[in-house]
């Protein structure tokens, strides 16, 4: 297990020595600047825009950070090889992807971290005081971290078996299909046959639900969180992840390197 | 007795192909082999042949089809085989945000190095390779003879017992080649067992306390070198000079080298051959035995190997 941090630590570091990484992270900051401009010229509402385009941004340029990186985590060790001299030393391929995982899980938390600070700052502009109420925009910078995780596990996932391109298109279809998976489950299932109706009902269970992670409407109107919310999408989120990784580790640990 | 540093028994690797993977296409069959503690052992075979392949088996970045291997007496699958061997991989590549030092160091700390151990391993094994000068800058401006030292550092960094060494001289020029050998031989001085591939034979005949021969994905032959070419004599051959105009009919036999003249005879008809010369007015140079070297045993098996394809090939039709 600490072999997976020696890895994770090494995965962290390659991110912040990647320039995209910055170039992202500069178009987020546009993007805070845009939403407080965005937000001036909506009168009454400044809040609510600055929170919606804020946590969009942040919720967009994760995104693109968890599924192109997170392909790229194994596919890009394979494809350089580099690979190779470290699953020759004692670390096991388990070990080694974890550590990748959990490099990119802090990477992501701490740009997920430095844009929220942003979109905090853009508040602090427009609102000088502060209700307990608005401390539901750092819960859903949380959310948008835990979703992003996820994204980042099936991205590892795909690369193991399939090419970087596929992988991106499977990690983004499934992201795209988890978002409604809530109308997968509300279908009006007696237009079904039976067979096609459990199908529908399987699938609306297997897939990942990240809508669960979305309480932008709840932060741009300073509502409360439960804390049974908080509870509820972290065990989803650090279940489906385990299940994800050791799906992945299952493929990865039998697959022969080119 | 102790175990043997490599031994494989029927190792063999088979990768599926064509429409649906249902062809199969081997690229190594039956391998058994052993390489004993302490020996310089030379893989050598043309591109193809299966060396990448067993040692990627060994190393257990590819699962064989069927057969095993046991390194310094433990299965491949034991991961702990893994801290007394190092590896150095055929074109290494490394990560290139990084540099030299820093992924030896990250590459210590994966083999549970303390940090003092760290510091003077990373330092040591640098100037071993030539490195110590360029430890600090990115592996990203590297050539392919520096990220092929910094392969080396990182094979021997931990100290392992035997290193695995993939092609270790390519893409070197001739000092990095020397240099390279030298670690081999002082790697051997040091008691370590080293397992090298490589289709530069010259490296095998002048490093190598045995070698094995693998062409088409089977082992061909094991041996010293001398043992695996003929140790028999092949002929004599006389070295002469030609005082004048001379037309001994032994001369259109015999190959020209500026004023020198080289002939090649059997052994038996040495003396006859050299009266003649003598008659002829041929100053004699020297007279020397012509033995057949690695290069000719490998090269008759990989003629042998491509015979035998095309006859497959021709009888598949």
């Amino acid at each position: 297990m600490k072999r997976a941090g020696v890895v994770a630590l090494n995965t962290f570091r390659e991110a912040v020595r990647d320039r995209v990484l910055y170039n992202l992270l500069l178009f987020a900051l546009v993007m805070m600047a845009a939403s407080i401009i965005a937000g001036q010229i909506s009168i009454g509402i400044e809040e609510t825009v600055i929170i919606t385009l804020g946590l969009s941004a942040i919720s967009l340029i994760g995104l693109l950070i968890a599924i192109f990186i997170g392909v790229g985590l194994v596919s890009k060790e394979m494809d350089k090889r580099t690979l190779y001299a470290l699953l020759a030393k004692p670390v096991r391929r388990w070990e080694f992807l974890l550590g990748k995982f959990g490099g990119l899980a802090l990477t992501l938390a701490l740009n997920v971290a430095a844009m929220g600070v942003g979109l905090f700052l853009a508040l602090v502009y427009v609102k000088p005081v502060f209700e307990r109420g608005d401390l539901t925009v750092l819960i859903a910078v949380y959310f948008i971290w835990l979703k992003l995780a996820l994204v980042v596990a099936l991205a590892l996932l795909f690369s193991c078996f399939t090419t970087p391109l596929l992988a991106i298109l499977f990690t983004t279809g499934i992201y795209i299909v988890g978002l409604y998976v809530q109308e997968l489950r509300n279908m009006p299932m007696q237009v079904m046959s039976p067979g096609m109706t459990l199908f529908t009902k399987w699938l609306s269970y297997l897939l990942p639900n990240f809508e669960n992670f979305n309480i932008m409407a709840m932060a741009a109107h300073s509502r409360q969180v439960p804390g049974a919310l908080i509870a509820q999408n972290t065990l989803y989120a650090a279940i489906y992840c385990t299940m994800v990784l050791t799906g992945a580790i299952l493929v990865f640990s039998r697959r022969n390197l080119k | 007795m102790s175990a043997p540093a490599i031994e494989t028994e029927n190792l063999s690797k088979e990768y599926p192909h064509g429409f649906l993977n249902l062809k199969k296409r081997t690229s190594l069959e039956r391998l058994s082999m052993q390489v004993e503690e302490g020996e310089i052992f030379g893989f050598i075979g043309p591109n193809g042949a299966g060396k990448s392949t067993t040692i990627k088996l060994l190393m257990r970045l590819i699962f064989p089809t069927a057969g095993s291997a046991r390194i310094l007496g433990k299965p491949i699958s034991d991961i702990e085989m893994h801290r007394d061997v190092g590896y150095l991989p055929e074109q290494p590549y490394f990560y290139d945000y990084l540099t030299a030092a820093e992924l030896l160091d990250y590459f210590a700390r994966i083999h549970d190095l303390s940090a003092a151990q760290r510091k003077e391993r990373v330092q040591t094994t640098l100037k071993k390779v030539g490195l110590e000068t360029a430890g600090k800058i990115q592996l990203r401006k590297y050539s392919k003879g520096m990220l092929q030292r910094v392969g080396m550092a990182q094979a021997i960094l931990h100290d392992p017992q035997l290193v695995i060494l993939d092609e270790p001289m390519s893409g070197l020029d001739p000092v990095g080649r020397r240099e390279a050998r030298d670690i081999i031989l002082d790697l051997r001085r040091e008691g370590k067992t080293v397992m090298f591939s490589t289709h530069i034979l010259s490296d095998a005949e002048m490093l190598c306390d045995r070698v094995g021969v693998i062409v088409g994905g089977k082992l061909r032959g094991v041996g010293t070198p001398g043992q695996l070419v003929d140790v028999t004599t092949q002929g004599m051959e006389i070295l002469f000079e030609l005082a004048g105009p001379c037309t001994a009919p032994l001369l259109a036999k015999a190959t020209r080298t500026g004023d020198r003249y080289r002939l090649q005879v059997p052994e038996t008809g040495l003396y006859d051959a050299i009266e003649q010369l003598r008659a002829a007015g041929a100053k004699i140079l020297a007279v020397a035995r012509v033995r057949a070297t690695l290069e000719e045993f490998f090269m008759n098996l990989v003629e042998a190997d491509r015979a035998q394809a095309a006859a497959v090939e021709v009888s598949g039709k």
